[in-house]
């Protein structure tokens, strides 16, 4: 199929990118380059840098070094390409707006300035509700959700966004498990359609199922590629600085996967 | 015998017809300002109060002081212009001190706030100081504010002759038409203006404001930019303060951008409702305001603090979130939904 133009432009593009807080590195020297069609999972301790690694891929952190090229071309120009998912502590969920109202600020990107959100943008935002089982709530005031309800809204205003480049932080914290496995399924579902997802992740035990690439981070990348190559026990005890708890872990993780 | 001329009876004759009736003139305007700048400040405020930044409004109507006095010393003047410039260029620059010093050291932002207002309105008090001798700005017109005499300062607008026509044939009228011309109190004038921009801008740019207040990361990925709309509101809300400055002052300025929209959020939990219950708020503290000041014979400005206030507690009793209106709601809803819901207990 890419055989008739030139290959596309890869959708992130990262290039020594060096990142600190207060004069203390959190990123340092991270090169990746994610390719088209991947459910990317970004793995690593507390403090790794992982929601620092998206934040300054979209070019909201100041950068000490390197570039980020989102498909091909700046940040700044191809924005409008890039879906985001914040942590869901980010936002004040007493906020006076309705389940519709959250799922349809995912259009205000297709929206010109003073334009407001349309019919067609509605009928989008009730679609996405629907996909994500949320449908009956569109109406609800968002402070009267449950965890799993707030993430399954953020993930519909995502889709609603139809991006092509997902930045996704931590989408199953704090989620039951019937909520993780239709989150999952709709991740994969967009892999499907050609997007490319990061998705910020806690658990190993999960992780080899639910993503094609791992990405390893403690500061730098430890390893990046197909989560079979990398997800094994040298690379994830120095992602993880071969802590005691963490490595009973692991080896409960590969002893699992050998079985 | 002494507490009967503490608090005078109410007589609504006297108290409530009489200033509407035979001094329509003074109290239309007086009510009409206060409307304007409750509106004006009431809006701003819901916005400052999901940003949680209810401080910063404090903070810029008391650095506008040095903006103020800045102009006093650099020209020497009163004009109205230029003091209008200068407090909004130190509102401004309130808004930009609180963000250096938030971003650029380890102090908070309520210290940042803390320390940027004190400091601008020291700077007031000192330039002002200097200056005594040549200009006279009364300190504490500048705290209170002085409503009643709102009426005063007038302006003649020549119309056509058709239009005062009209506009003598509403009842009570002819007390505005001088010589053929409609006779305006300029200050009401302007906060009218003033509060047709603010609801100009929110009204334009509802979803830039509503995106970033909420979710400023999301913001950001939709290509808002959170900066903008920061510098944007903290400009709208330099200009709010610095018109409703000299009639209600800086203190009362700062209860109603919190107080409407305190009120409104108890009673809604949808943006564009509190918006508009703001406005019932502002209708409603403007009236009760006026008269509990006719009545008491007191400042106007404290008394529709005071009304606001009244409005506020009525909103928290009465109110769907904490009030006995929702717990009667939540209460139903749970008769409703539960009977079939609830499995019984097996023993």
């Amino acid at each position: 199929m890419s055989d008739q133009k030139e290959k596309p432009p890869v959708p992130l593009e990262v290039h020594d990118l060096t990142v600190s807080y207060h004069k203390r590195p959190v990123l340092w020297g991270v090169d990746v380059e994610v390719p088209v069609g991947q459910l990317v999972g970004i793995i690593g301790p507390n403090g790794a840098g992982k929601s620092t690694l998206i934040k300054a891929a979209m070019g909201m952190l100041p950068l000490d070094s390197g570039w980020v090229k989102i498909f091909g071309g700046p940040v700044e120009k191809n924005l409008k390409r890039v879906g985001y998912v914040p942590q869901r502590e980010s936002v004040d969920w007493d906020f006076p707006v309705s389940v519709m109202d959250v799922v349809v600020m995912g259009r205000y990107g297709h929206l010109g300035l003073l334009k407001r959100p349309q019919k067609s943008d509605r009928e989008k935002a009730r679609e996405c509700l629907e996909k994500v089982k949320m449908l009956p709530y569109a109406d609800r005031q968002i402070s009267n959700l449950s965890g799993g309800q707030q993430q399954r809204v953020f993930l519909a205003r995502a889709l609603a966004q139809e991006s092509d480049l997902y930045f996704m932080d931590e989408p199953f914290a704090g989620v039951d498990a019937a909520t993780e496995t239709a989150i999952v399924e709709i991740l994969q579902e967009l892999r499907e359609q050609g997007k490319t997802l990061l998705v910020v992740h806690h658990d190993l035990t999960t992780a080899r199922h639910y993503f094609d690439s791992l990405l390893l981070l403690n500061m730098r990348v430890v390893a990046f590629g197909p989560t079979k190559a990398v997800f094994n026990q040298d690379l994830l005890q120095t992602t993880y600085g071969g802590r005691l708890t963490i490595l009973s872990e692991v080896a409960d993780a590969v002893s699992s996967k050998a079985r | 015998m002494k507490n009967e001329s503490f608090i005078p009876t109410f007589n609504w004759q006297e108290h409530v017809v009489t200033p509407w009736r035979d001094e329509l003139s003074v109290t239309l305007w007086i009510v009409l300002m206060a409307f304007f700048v409750i509106t004006s400040c009431g809006l701003i405020g819901n916005y400052l109060i999901l940003r949680r930044m209810a401080l910063v409004g404090d903070a810029i109507s008391h650095s506008v002081l040095a903006g103020i006095a800045g102009v006093v010393v650099f020209t020497g003047g009163l004009q109205v212009t230029g003091l209008f410039i200068g407090a909004l260029i130190a509102g401004v620059m309130t808004a930009v001190l609180i963000e250096i010093i938030y971003c650029y050291s380890r102090v908070k932002q309520d210290a940042a706030i803390g320390i940027t207002f004190t400091t601008l309105f020291a700077l007031g008090v000192i330039m002002i100081n200097l200056k005594s001798g040549q200009v006279h700005i009364d300190e504490e017109c500048v705290l209170y504010g002085e409503i009643a005499f709102v009426p005063l300062d007038q302006i003649k607008i020549p119309l056509s002759p058709a239009l005062i026509g009209v506009i003598d044939g509403f009842p009570l009228a002819s007390q505005f038409i001088k010589g053929g011309q409609l006779v305006v109190a300029s200050d009401v004038l302007r906060m009218g203006i003033v509060m047709i921009l603010v609801i100009i801008l929110i009204w334009a740019f509802y979803k830039e404001l509503l995106v970033s207040s909420f979710d400023s990361a999301l913001a950001y990925s939709l290509g808002v930019n959170a900066k903008v709309v920061h510098y944007g509101l903290m400009s709208l809300l330099s200009i709010v303060v610095v018109s409703a400055f000299e009639s209600v002052g800086a203190i009362l300025v700062v209860a109603m951008l919190i107080l409407p929209g305190a009120t409104a959020h108890l009673l809604s939990a949808r943006l564009p409702v509190i918006m508009g219950l703001t406005v019932l708020h502002a209708i409603l503290s403007a009236l009760l305001g006026f008269h509990l000041a006719k009545w008491l014979d007191c400042s106007i400005a404290g008394a529709l603090v005071v009304a606001a206030m009244g409005l506020f507690l009525l909103a928290w009793i009465f109110g769907i979130h904490d009030g006995f209106l929702g717990k009667w709601m939540r209460k139903r809803k749970v008769r409703e939904v539960f009977p079939e819901k609830i499995p019984e207990p097996v023993a």
